[in-house]
């Protein structure tokens, strides 16, 4: 348990699609400085609890507070300029654009000016100077002019996180981001994600199991839209019970 | 593309070489140009929601036509009207009814909003077409062009000549307006907002304030070409906002190149001519009265064959030759 305050706290969430209760009763802090892991087979409601904390989805019950401000009736585009990002499962690019636009795209949320119709979208300061230090950060400057499209697929999972990064977050909700990526790909993609974590509240859905326990500083397990266990990794991996719901079912599937 | 520093060079010609035309041409040529430069200015205001921000409105004559019919309806019987009045007024009503439109249509997607569009756009037709406001199915007639007056000097549209450069200098600044925003921010939102609306939210843009606001602005420069049109042809009648006419504006955009500002001219430009080449007896003999017919086919021709539209006709002779 961490002494302070939480970043981000979700307290209560539920969700139901009509008769099906898709999350129930989901408790969840988010602290700068870690990333919390949240793992769960499919259909446990780990995407649709990323959808209720960055506002795509309205929780049936249940409330999320940002350092402590109540948010839960905030829009996405609101929590998204307030410093909540999050990137995508399925990567959500625009691949029509430069690498370099995606990402100045994104930085212009925070200063929109959208009634400045004479002033040139590529010359303001603020946004591709964001869009620079994300495609740093995201190890992507030097294929900066290329075409969004003609990245491999492990670029384009970068690029969606160097999106997020470029809105300049302080919460990274982060769905699947190693999703379809080889060896080398995950290498660096979890470089990225432990230097994030300095400066960041990471939350990470993932179910590259390894890879969770090698970055995650707290798992959180779901099954079936319900928590069974929230704790640090070592004590997750020997817990009875999400050995037998999870860990063991992974195991025998693979 | 690539010449990005240079690429307002071909406007600018164009605007140039328009500027010269009325010396070489006939009084025929004139009115046909000066019917090219109004739809290519209605053209212009239809590619900012269907080129730009990938709305598709099946209703956006409703604008063009409140705007010919404000023109109409609020010019003085026995003097002419004031363009300084006429003109913002056009655009402000058009404007005022697309925020209605937008406002409710923005609330859904896809095809929904194409249906709901079209319906507004038939409610707008319906008013003029049926009730005493548009004096039924002949319309109503303008008994005298407006003036512009600049200082001592006055621009009077009655004469040719002035309303050939009226509307040419509003195709420019329409032309100009549109390139500036797709520049800015503003247009760089609407841009991801047609490729990806989701993630344009997730980044924290309010995406549906940006649409209503490329609603309403290409909604009062429609009301712009309904102005310009009701000037040049002294009157204005209901089948200026029947779905046809958002059909065919339609059709003129896909027909120069969805995305590109120089494609809505070149798609009003082709269309309208190749529309005035069918309807000619002397040209295309007794077919002049199956015009729709030969420019279905037509247009059927092109899409097929230049998927990209006009525009990418270089590109396409380029890779036929190479």
């Amino acid at each position: 348990m961490s002494a302070a305050p939480p970043l981000l706290a979700a307290d209560g969430l539920t969700r139901r699609f009509g008769g099906l209760t898709a999350v129930n009763r989901v408790s969840i802090d988010l602290h700068s400085g870690e990333i919390h892991a949240v793992i769960g087979t499919n259909g446990a409601g780990k995407s649709t609890l990323i959808n209720m904390l960055s506002g795509e989805m309205r929780p049936s019950v249940g409330s999320i507070a940002l350092r402590g401000g109540d948010i839960t009736g905030w829009s996405q585009p609101r929590r998204a300029r307030a410093g909540i990002g999050r990137s995508y499962q399925r990567t959500t690019i625009f691949v029509e654009f430069s690498v370099f636009e995606n990402c100045r795209l994104a930085a212009q949320a925070a200063r929109p000016r959208p009634w400045a119709v004479w002033e040139s979208a590529a010359r303001c300061a603020h946004a591709t100077g964001a869009a620079s230090r994300a495609l740093e950060a995201a190890g992507l400057s030097e294929l900066a002019h290329r075409g969004a499209g003609s990245l491999s697929h492990g670029g384009k999972r970068q690029l969606e996180i160097a999106m997020c990064l470029a809105t300049e977050p302080v919460v990274l909700l982060l769905d699947e981001p190693l999703a379809g990526m080889g060896s080398e790909e995950t290498e660096r993609m979890l470089a990225l994600l432990a230097a994030l974590k300095a400066t960041h509240a990471v939350l990470l859905v993932e179910h590259d199991m390894d890879a969770v326990f090698r970055v995650a500083d707290r798992i959180t397990v779901m099954v079936n839209g319900e928590v069974i266990a929230s704790d640090l990794p070592e004590r997750i991996r020997n817990n009875a019970q999400v050995k037998v719901a999870y860990l063991g079912e992974a195991r025998r599937s693979s | 593309m690539a010449n990005a520093k240079t690429a307002w060079l071909v406007p600018v010609a164009g605007a140039v070489a328009l500027g010269l035309l009325p010396l070489v041409v006939t009084t025929y040529g004139q009115d046909l140009v000066m019917r090219i430069m109004v739809f290519a200015v209605f053209a212009l205001s239809l590619e900012l929601l269907v080129g730009t921000t990938g709305l598709v409105s099946l209703g956006h004559a409703a604008f063009f036509g409140i705007g010919a019919y404000i023109t109409v309806l609020l010019s003085p019987a026995s003097e002419a009207g004031s363009v300084w009045l006429l003109l913002p007024l056009a655009m402000l009503a058009a404007a005022a009814y697309a925020l209605v439109v937008g406002a409710l249509s923005l609330r859904t997607k896809g095809i929904y909003f194409i249906m709901v569009t079209l319906a507004f756009g038939q409610m707008a037709y319906f008013v003029f077409h049926d009730t005493p406001v548009g004096r039924g199915t002949d319309g109503i007639f303008l008994n005298l062009r407006p003036v512009l007056e600049l200082g001592s000097a006055a621009l009077d549209l009655g004469d040719r000549m002035h309303r050939y450069y009226l509307t040419l200098a509003a195709l420019a600044a329409t032309y100009a307006l549109l390139a500036l925003v797709l520049r800015s921010r503003f247009g760089r939102a609407l841009a991801g907002i047609k490729v990806n609306e989701q993630r344009m939210r997730a980044a924290g843009f309010p995406t549906y304030p940006y649409k209503l606001a490329a609603f309403v602005l290409a909604g009062a420069l429609a009301g712009l070409a309904g102005f310009l049109l009701a000037a040049k042809d002294a009157a204005a009648n209901p089948e200026l906002l029947s779905w046809h006419e958002s059909g065919v504006v339609l059709l003129m955009i896909i027909l120069g190149g969805l995305g590109h500002l120089r494609g809505a001219v070149i798609g009003a430009a082709a269309f309208t001519l190749l529309r005035e080449l069918y309807g000619t007896y002397s040209i295309v003999g007794p077919l002049a009265d199956h015009w729709q017919l030969t420019l279905g086919f037509t247009v059927i021709a092109f899409v097929a064959l230049l998927p990209q539209g006009l525009i990418g006709l270089p590109a396409r002779l380029r890779t036929a030759r190479g």
